[in-house]
């Protein structure tokens, strides 16, 4: 290392810089602790450097590639990295000035005052759409999402407060007040008499309840495809109504798309997520990516006794192959397994396609709708009692 | 007598090695900025990686008192910082009716005052001690909920506790505080961010080694470097729960138990259950795929 000890901490505040514009959140006081621990560790090794910089200025495992990379390129000269990032990614180095289109139709309907009329989703063609889910071929592609009216995210809100999703409150260790409860609380009692008399009235305490996180696993696919927008729609509301909710969309491949639904703004966040999924409208690997879930991200999210609501119409491309163990695994790793399936046309239906009766054996809930036109359908659905079965395996 | 902390990394890699605990650079200089820095240390990982380990060496080496605290969910302030003694409270009131007290301000002092208090692992941690201040391990806290973690933001910032009853108690010196995380969930940032954070990684096959010889002495030599090729050849596998360090020791010692001296296909099978703990990938690795990592490996010794 070559650098004098007077330009490090602004060396080090520079890298910083390169750091926040990569996407890695730094605060400032981030970097003062990262110039504070440089020079508790001295720069004599490089290898000292690097983990000094690594233990200050990241918190996550998932940054530590970025850092990897930027910490080779920066520290052996500082402009070059610059200069790569504004070749390679453009976007990052020049925000995003130009005023994009995707509030616009919010506000000129805002600007009109005109109620716009909700226009009714096309009818969905279910014969060649499962024909599409079998082909073998992964297609890869993006989706455009048609803007969101105001009234429709309105409706979105006001759908989602009528959600009662069964056994949706468990039991917490935490306590609160509560005139009748089964637990005495000590702590409450006697500082009641203290102020009361001769009497020692009994304060009681309760279990609190709270909503289990809820992880969502949605199907992408071509035969989906027609209510893709309402399922986005829903679990954008959904991610951003609840506590700890997970999201993922599958197709062929699995994506974590929780942090894309966050944004705020539908549009926004239904944009983001059009971006990083890669295989809309494609066929279905079922079993296939419920492992990569299993393997790769149940751990993490299931950990404290998640509900699971899985959206898909199990037709699968790979003749269910791997998907009985799959279904098995995440039906015992999660607390309750509900299966919302959207396809089903007719009363009669009986499960015949392969994919649904390897999955239905591990479901604790089933739930089907004819069509989901609206979020409307999709909440009742999911709010109504339980609906059996006769013949199910 | 307070033992000195480690001045530079290499002494703080040289602490560690004296407590058999055996660390590469990366960790060494985190514990060392932590140390000098007066931050907590975040670690996160896989189980069995070792995290919970590096808090116990690090109090004996240093000579400290080591304060655990095993998060849980719904861990609340009466379980992890303090809870007044309710009986002796009573009692207290009793008596003092009993002798005729009648200024209740006066017995609400008296009764929630330092006798009645009971110390938990936090304010424990806070206290001052002759060997210096103590290691507070914050364990798992992953286990907890979100309030918890809202709660420890403070007493990791500040080192301090307030009890509304008595006041805010501030340690005089802060607390070594070691967090780790098995990632069952992510824990906010805000949190993250008081803290020095290290990912705490599998060990490489040399780094692995040097632990199963100082951990496992007892094991032939052939045995446990076979065990620790195996183990590294597993890791690389789509397994559901790869082995962490603590399950290699285990295997090895199981080996040697049944008198081992190296890895054949039957003890493998035998002893499998050691190593791995999901029925999945012990039906994955059993038989066949044991035999060919164990080919595999006798190919690349040769």
């Amino acid at each position: 290392m070559s650098k004098e000890p007077g330009h490090i901490a602004e060396n080090i505040v520079h890298f910083a810089r390169v750091l926040r514009r990569a996407g890695v959140p730094i605060g400032p006081r981030q970097v003062l602790d990262a110039v504070d621990a440089v020079r508790q560790a001295g720069i004599g090794k490089e290898s000292d450097l690097y983990w000094a910089l690594h233990a200050t200025l990241i918190h996550r495992r998932d940054m530590a590639e970025i850092f990897d990379q930027a910490f080779h390129v920066f520290w052996r000269d500082p402009r070059m990295l610059e200069r790569m990032m504004a070749l390679m990614l453009p976007e990052l180095t020049t925000p995003p000035a130009e005023p994009d289109d995707q509030t616009s139709r919010r506000l000129a309907e805002a600007l009109m005052n005109t109620d716009s009329v909700p226009q009714s989703p096309p009818e969905p063609d279910i014969e060649i759409d499962a024909r599409e889910t079998m082909s073998a071929a992964e297609v890869l592609r993006t989706k455009d999402f048609e803007q969101m009216s105001a009234s429709e995210i309105a409706e979105a809100r006001l759908a989602l407060t009528k959600l009662r999703l069964k056994h949706d409150q468990v039991l917490t260790r935490r306590t609160r007040p509560a005139a009748h409860g089964p637990q005495v609380d000590m702590r409450a009692t006697l500082r009641a008499s203290l102020r009361a008399g001769d009497i020692i009235p009994l304060k009681r305490r309760e279990r609190r309840h709270r909503p289990p996180p809820l992880v969502v696993l949605c199907d992408i696919s071509g035969s989906m495809s027609v209510y893709a927008r309402t399922f986005l729609h829903f679990l954008h509301a959904l991610t951003n109504d609840r506590d700890r909710v997970h999201t993922f969309l599958f197709g062929t491949r699995l994506t974590h798309v929780t942090r894309q639904l966050r944004h705020n703004d539908v549009d926004e966040a239904l944009r983001d997520v059009s971006n990083s999924v890669e295989d809309w409208d494609g066929g279905t690997r079922i079993g296939e990516t419920l492992r990569r879930f299993n393997v790769d991200w149940a751990r993490q999210v299931l950990g404290q006794g998640a509900t699971v609501l899985l959206v898909t119409d199990g037709l699968d491309r790979d003749g269910a192959s791997g998907l009985e163990t799959e279904m098995a695994r995440l039906h015992r790793a999660s607390r309750r397994l509900i299966w919302l399936n959207p396809l089903l046309r007719y009363d009669g239906f009986e499960p015949k396609a392969l994919g649904i009766k390897t999955m239905l054996p591990h479901v604790d809930e089933f739930r089907a709708v004819h069509n989901v036109a609206s979020l409307h359908e999709l909440v009742a659905a999911l709010s109504t009692p339980e609906m059996k079965w006769p013949n199910a395996a | 007598m307070t033992i000195k902390l480690p001045a530079s990394i290499d002494e703080t890699a040289a602490l560690l090695s004296s407590g058999a605990y055996v660390a590469d650079r990366s960790l060494a200089t985190v514990l060392f900025l932590a140390l000098s820095m007066g931050r907590p240390l975040f670690l996160e990982g896989e189980a069995g990686v070792g995290k919970t380990e590096i808090a116990k060496v690090l109090a004996s080496a240093l000579g400290r008192k080591l304060i655990r605290l095993q998060c849980y969910e719904g861990l609340d302030t009466a379980a992890a910082v303090y809870e007044w003694n309710y009986q002796a409270q009573m009692i207290e009131i009793r008596l003092a009716e009993a002798q005729g007290v009648e200024d209740r301000s006066i017995l609400a002092k008296d009764v929630f005052g330092d006798r009645f208090l009971i110390r938990r692992p936090l304010l424990q941690a806070l206290e001052p001690d002759v060997n210096g201040p103590p290691v507070l391990l914050i364990d798992e806290l992953d286990r907890t909920d979100e309030p918890f973690e809202a709660y420890l933001l403070e007493v990791l910032s500040d080192y301090q506790i307030t009890i509304p009853e008595i006041g805010t108690i501030k340690a005089a010196e802060p607390p070594i505080v070691i967090v780790t995380s098995n990632r069952t969930r992510e824990i906010h940032d805000a949190l993250k961010r008081r803290c020095l954070y290290h990912w705490v990684d599998y060990p490489d096959a040399e780094r692995e080694l040097e632990i199963v010889k100082l951990k496992a002495p007892e094991a032939a030599e052939d045995l446990s470097r076979q065990v620790v090729a195996f183990v590294q050849a597993l890791r690389e596998r789509d397994l559901y729960k790869q082995p962490g360090i603590a399950e290699t020791l285990d295997w090895a010692n199981a080996l040697t138990q049944l008198n081992a001296v190296s890895l054949n296909e039957s003890n493998i099978n035998d002893t499998l259950g050691t190593l791995l703990k999901y029925q999945d990938d012990i039906a994955q690795v059993r038989g066949s795929n044991a035999a060919q990592i164990l080919e595999e490996l006798k190919t690349a010794a040769e």
